[in-house]
C-alpha cells in the first residue's frame, strides 16, 4: 500500500507539520510520497525530498493551488488516489479546508485529527474538545486522514527522493481569490514553536498584552499565544488563539500568563511537555495542569521573571 | 435569495463530556443538549442577511432524533422562517449527513448553505466541505465575514493560519461559520412563542433513500490521560531555577 502526504509549505520552505505528517504516514506504509502543490515551489519540493523515509515528491503548480483553493486540490488529488490507499494532510486550516472535499469525492468517511496510528485502518482521535479519545476502524478502501501534528515527532532529514512534476487540472472557476492578509512575524510559528508564551484576559487591553507578553516571548525565543477570552476581547489577533477552536500546540515549554484555564484552552495546550502558569487566583483551573505554578499578579511576576531569566543568562 | 442552515443537536457546550465506563461512548443520558454553537452562529448570520434584505427566506434543517425539533425551534425563535427535520436515531457520519443534505437541497434549491464549521461532539470539521464537493459548489470555510454582493456572488473573509483570506464565490455556495463571524442573539420570549407556530416538516431520514450506513466502527472511547498538577513555586527566581535545572527546558 502506498500513502500520499499533502505538504504544508510556503513554496520556499516545507513546514515542520509536513515532517510530522510523514511520521504518521510511515506508520501506515513504507511507501510514502509527498505532494507539494503551489507555485514556484521548487525549493519546498527539494526540501521535501530530503525528509527521511519519503519515496517520491510530486510537484503541481497553478495559481489556484497557490491560493489554496479547495476545488483545485480536489481536482488534483482525487485522480492521484488511483495510485494510493491513503492520503494524509496536517490538520491546519488549509488541510481541514481541502481534505473533506477529497474524501467526499472519493465517497469515503474522513478520519479527522488523528493523534495515533494503531494500524493501517485504525486510528485514535480526540472528540468532545479532547475530553474523550475515540478509537475508530475505517471500513473504506481508501483513507482520507487529517493529522493533529503536535502529537507526532517530526521526520528528520536524510532522504534523497526523486522529484516529479505533474499537471495541475483546472477547476470550474466558481471561486475567485481576492486577497490574503498575512501577519508577518520574526517569531517562531505558534504551532511549531519549542516555547510558547500565552496571555489571557487578565491583560485587560491590547497595549498591555503587547507590553507584557511579547517581550517575555522574545526573551525566551518563543511564539506568542492567547486564550480565547483575550482574542474575543480584542487584546490579541485571531491567529494567536490556542485552544480547541484555535491552534493546538504541544511545545517543550508553555507559559500561561493570566489565563484561568477554561476547558476550551486546556484542550489546545495540555499536551505540552512542561506547563508554567502565572495567575493571581490560586484556585484557577490552569494550576491543575501546570507543572510549575506561580500564584502572583503578572504585573509583578513577569518583570521579575524577565530579570531572573537575564540573571540565568537568557 | 434562499438560505439553508443545517443545525445539529449536541451536548451543551458548558457541560463536560463524560466517558461511559464500558468505553462505548460519551454518556448523554440526562445531559443538557443544545444547538451546536457554530450552527447557532450560522443561524444568526442567515437571520442578519434576511434583516438586511439580502436573503428572502431562511430554512433550518436538522438530522437527528425527534428531540432535534427543539434545536430547530431554537433556530426558528432566532428568526429562521421554517424548519425541516430528517428524523433518525442513527448518528450519521459527516459523509452521510452531507448526502442527506444534498437530497434536500435538490428539492429546496437554496442559493446559499450557511453552516457551522464543526460540531462540538464529533469535532470532525468536514460536513460543509463534503456537501460542497457532492454538489460541485464552491466553498468558503471558517468565515469571519459574509457579504452578499447582489450579482449572484458572495464575498467571504476566512480565518486561515497566519491571517485572513478573502474569496468571492459564485452562488450557490457553501459557507461554514467560524467563531468570530457574529455573536448570536438570545431569542426573546415573544419570538420563542411565535416559533412554536412556524412550520416544521418532519420526515423519516430513511425515506430519502440515501445510504447512511457508518463507514467507521468505533472500537472504544476512553478518557485521555490526566495531567498531574505539579508544584507551586514561591518566586520567579525559583521558577527559572526549576525550569533550568529540573525540567531542562531553558
Amino acid at each position: 500500500m502506498a500513502v500520499l502526504v499533502i505538504a504544508d509549505h510556503d513554496n520556499t520552505h516545507v513546514r515542520d507539520t509536513t515532517n510530522k505528517t510523514v511520521t504518521a504516514a510511515l506508520a501506515l506504509s513504507g511507501d510514502v510520497d509527498v505532494l507539494v502543490a503551489g507555485k514556484g515551489c521548487d525549493a519546498a519540493a527539494a526540501q521535501a525530498a530530503k525528509i527521511a523515509g519519503v519515496r517520491k515528491v510530486l510537484v503541481a503548480e497553478s495559481d489556484e493551488l497557490d491560493e489554496g483553493m479547495a476545488e483545485a486540490f480536489q481536482a488534483l488529488v482525487v485522480p492521484l488516489m488511483a495510485n494510493y490507499d491513503a492520503v494524509l494532510t496536517p490538520a491546519t486550516s488549509q488541510g481541514k479546508n481541502v481534505a473533506p472535499r477529497i474524501a467526499a469525492a472519493l465517497d469515503v468517511s474522513q478520519i479527522s485529527e488523528i493523534v495515533e496510528v494503531v494500524d493501517a485502518s485504525t486510528f485514535v482521535r480526540p472528540i468532545y474538545a479532547g475530553n474523550a479519545l475515540e478509537t475508530v476502524k475505517s471500513g473504506d478502501a481508501k483513507k482520507v486522514i487529517t493529522v493533529r501534528t503536535s502529537l507526532f515527532k517530526a521526520a528528520g532529514e536524510g532522504g534523497a527522493a526523486g522529484v516529479e512534476k505533474i499537471a495541475a487540472p483546472g477547476t470550474p472557476g466558481h471561486t475567485h481569490f481576492l486577497g490574503q492578509e498575512v501577519v508577518k512575524s520574526d517569531r517562531p510559528e505558534l504551532a511549531a514553536a519549542k516555547i510558547v508564551v500565552s496571555g489571557g484576559r487578565a491583560m485587560g487591553s491590547a497595549e498591555e498584552f503587547q507590553r507584557v507578553i511579547e517581550p517575555l516571548a522574545d526573551k525566551l525565543g518563543a511564539a506568542v499565544g492567547a486564550s480565547r477570552a483575550a482574542v474575543d476581547a480584542g487584546y490579541a489577533p485571531n491567529d494567536y488563539q490556542v485552544g480547541q477552536t484555535g491552534k493546538i500546540v504541544a511545545p517543550e515549554l508553555y507559559v500561561a500568563v493570566g489565563i484561568s484555564g477554561a476547558i476550551q484552552h486546556l484542550a489546545g495546550m495540555k499536551d505540552s511537555k512542561v506547563i508554567v502558569a502565572i495567575n493571581k487566583d490560586a484556585d484557577a483551573p490552569i494550576f491543575q495542569v501546570a507543572d510549575y505554578g506561580l500564584v502572583a499578579d503578572y504585573k509583578a511576576a513577569v518583570p521579575e521573571l524577565m530579570e531572573a531569566l537575564t540573571a540565568a543568562g537568557k | 435569495m434562499k438560505v439553508l442552515v443545517p443545525v445539529k443537536r449536541v451536548i451543551d457546550s458548558n457541560i463536560k463530556a463524560r466517558v461511559k465506563s464500558d468505553q462505548t461512548g460519551v454518556d448523554l443520558a440526562n445531559v443538557k443538549m443544545s444547538i451546536n454553537p457554530f450552527c447557532e452562529i450560522a443561524v444568526e448570520e442567515a437571520v442578519r442577511l434576511k434583516e438586511k434584505g439580502a436573503a428572502s427566506e431562511v430554512v433550518a434543517i436538522s438530522i437527528g432524533p425527534s428531540q432535534a425539533q427543539e434545536t430547530i425551534r431554537n433556530a426558528l425563535a432566532m428568526g429562521a422562517d421554517r424548519g425541516v427535520l430528517l428524523q433518525t436515531d442513527a448518528d450519521p457520519e459527516p459523509l452521510a449527513v452531507a448526502k442527506l443534505l444534498k437530497k434536500v437541497i435538490e428539492d429546496e434549491k437554496p442559493d446559499l448553505v450557511l453552516m457551522g464549521k464543526q460540531a462540538i461532539d464529533g469535532d470532525n470539521n468536514a460536513t460543509g466541505q463534503m456537501l460542497a464537493a457532492l454538489l460541485g459548489w464552491p466553498q468558503a470555510t471558517f468565515a469571519s465575514k459574509v457579504e452578499i454582493e447582489g450579482n449572484g456572488k458572495a464575498k467571504v473573509t476566512r480565518e486561515v493560519d497566519g491571517g485572513l483570506q478573502t474569496l468571492e464565490l459564485d452562488l450557490p455556495a457553501v459557507v461554514t461559520a467560524d467563531l468570530r463571524l457574529n455573536e448570536p442573539r438570545y431569542a426573546s420570549l415573544p419570538n420563542i412563542m411565535k416559533a412554536k407556530k412556524k412550520p416544521l416538516d418532519v420526515k423519516e431520514a430513511a425515506s430519502l433513500g440515501v445510504d447512511i450506513a457508518p463507514r467507521l466502527t468505533v472500537l472504544k472511547v476512553t478518557e485521555p490521560a490526566k495531567r498531574q498538577a505539579g508544584v507551586k513555586v514561591e518566586s520567579a527566581a525559583e521558577l527559572v531555577a526549576k525550569l533550568k535545572n529540573e525540567a531542562g527546558v531553558l
